[in-house]
């Protein structure tokens, strides 16, 4: 190990690593936008929505994010859609993960037994107000576990977005093996840093759930 | 002389899931202050047809009517939502497994609907509550959650929680079948002090002696028509159809097991 060398990269690295923390951060809140509306076209009464809806989690659960991430960057030029890479990265990465948090949030939801549903509508209330104050609050506790395998996920799939030049930590650690010649030294440290912002995010995922919980 | 107008009046009701006929052209009318229950083996259309009431499992034939509104009616999707949120409104009902909402406090799931619907005040829903829970003697409970209470205590701030919107109507779905026994009684006090205050109840149950003590008019219901009606003391001490001996045997006979 030439630790030297890593005293001397590791500036940059820790600037990297906060675009990974911006591109996590930003991707979640697509992805949990993707996902409710995901989630409720799944639900909804209407055939077209549950069709969109189903579609759209086979599509972008079927294919690989990073032929996504492709198409969207270096496709989209072609039809006059010029995203700079960063911008690129967050909206594909968030629309992929959007897709398996629509399944989360769908789960969730259905998993709330259906005599609340009956209890909340004999009392007269309607279907949107049966899901706001009845079901989406029981169903949001058991979500948080399961969406934080989702960004979990999706912060190690941040390091898709080296292929479309993103300067975050994969990204990094490449462009230093080409004046460095120490790929161990430089994937130690992108890993480590990885390491760091996922323990981070499950301690905070494991705090938001017991805080939860129902008393 | 004439009949007095049924407050619940259900017409030819009829309920098939595909080929399976749950109810067979049921006709039953409810008056204002009448306490109704619904006896029979299970699987013989009774919740089903208790749940048609509100159209929690809307009918595939026939009318349900409260006083002059009609329940079930045939409208395009919004304007059903509308109305039958109204309606219901009319029509508290207590289930089998009370289904009170875990999330909320004793005192919330009173005032969840009045404060929703009727826009109470946060003072007269407080007030409201206390009535109601006062009513089945739980206003020491107000603060606490469900997974703390009973399951009769459960049951009683259920039956709290359908008070607290002044239905015309009260349903019951098998509501003592999932206590344990020596916790039947509690509910059973807070129903017989509904029925002193000449509530309509309408009471799917498989406690006899309760509907024999407490109802006026006795349903037994099998295969999904009623075989026969009449004031508890007929149809418990004196049945005519043999359907109806059998079922009371079995059920005495399991009873005293």
């Amino acid at each position: 190990m030439d630790f030297d060398l890593i005293l001397r990269v590791y500036p940059f690295f820790i600037e990297a690593a906060w675009v990974t923390v911006q591109l996590s951060v930003l991707t979640t809140l697509l992805g949990l936008a993707c996902g409710t509306l995901g989630a409720m076209a799944r639900l909804s009464r209407l055939r077209v929505f549950r069709m969109i809806g189903a579609v759209y989690v086979s599509v972008f659960r079927g294919t690989p994010a990073l032929i996504q991430l492709f198409i969207l960057y270096f496709g989209g030029p072609q039809f006059g859609l010029h995203l700079d890479a960063f911008t690129a990265g967050v909206i594909g990465l968030g629309v992929n993960i959007g897709a398996y948090m629509t399944e989360t949030i769908r789960g969730a939801i259905i998993a709330i037994d259906k005599g609340q549903t009956e209890a909340a509508r004999t009392v007269g209330l309607s279907r949107f107000q049966t899901m706001r104050y009845v079901i989406l609050p029981q169903a949001a506790r058991l979500m948080i576990r399961p969406l934080g395998v989702n960004i979990n996920a999706l912060i190690k799939g941040t390091a898709l977005v080296a292929a479309i030049s993103v300067v975050e930590l994969t990204y990094t650690a490449q462009r230093f093996i080409g004046s460095t010649y120490k790929p161990f030294e430089m994937f130690m440290i992108s890993g480590a840093l990885y390491m760091i912002i996922i323990y981070a995010t499950g301690r905070g995922i494991t705090w938001l759930d017991r805080k939860a919980r129902i008393v | 002389m004439t009949e007095p107008k049924p407050f619940v009046n259900i017409r030819n009701a009829q309920k098939s899931y595909g080929t399976l006929e749950v109810l067979k052209d049921i006709s039953l009318q409810v008056a204002r202050g009448e306490i109704v229950a619904i006896i029979g083996p299970s699987g013989s259309g009774k919740s089903t047809l208790l749940r048609a009431i509100n159209d929690l499992d809307p009918l595939t034939g026939g009318e349900v009517w409260l006083e002059d509104t009609q329940i079930n009616k045939k409208l395009p999707h919004r304007q059903y939502e509308k109305h039958i949120n109204q309606v219901r409104q009319d029509i508290g009902m207590v289930f089998q497994h009370f289904n009170l909402f875990p999330h909320l406090s004793v005192r919330e799931n009173v005032t969840l609907a009045p404060k929703l619907l009727k826009g109470l005040s946060d003072d007269a829903a407080e007030a409201l509550a206390r009535e109601q829970l006062d009513k089945v003697g739980l206003l020491d409970r107000i603060d606490y959650y469900p997974s703390r209470l009973s399951g009769g205590q459960k049951q009683r701030v259920a039956i709290a929680r359908a008070l607290a919107m002044k239905p015309k109507v009260m349903l019951f779905d098998e509501a003592t079948s999932a206590l344990d026994p020596e916790l039947v009684e509690e509910v059973n006090l807070v129903m017989k002090k509904l029925a002193e205050e000449h509530m309509t109840m309408i009471i799917v149950t498989h406690e006899m002696g309760f509907a024999e003590t407490v109802c006026d008019r006795v349903i037994f219901m099998d295969k999904g028509v009623v075989v026969e009606e009449g004031p508890p003391s007929k149809i418990f001490r004196n049945p005519d159809n043999e359907r109806t001996q059998n079922f009371l045997r079995k059920h005495l006979a399991n009873a005293n097991r």
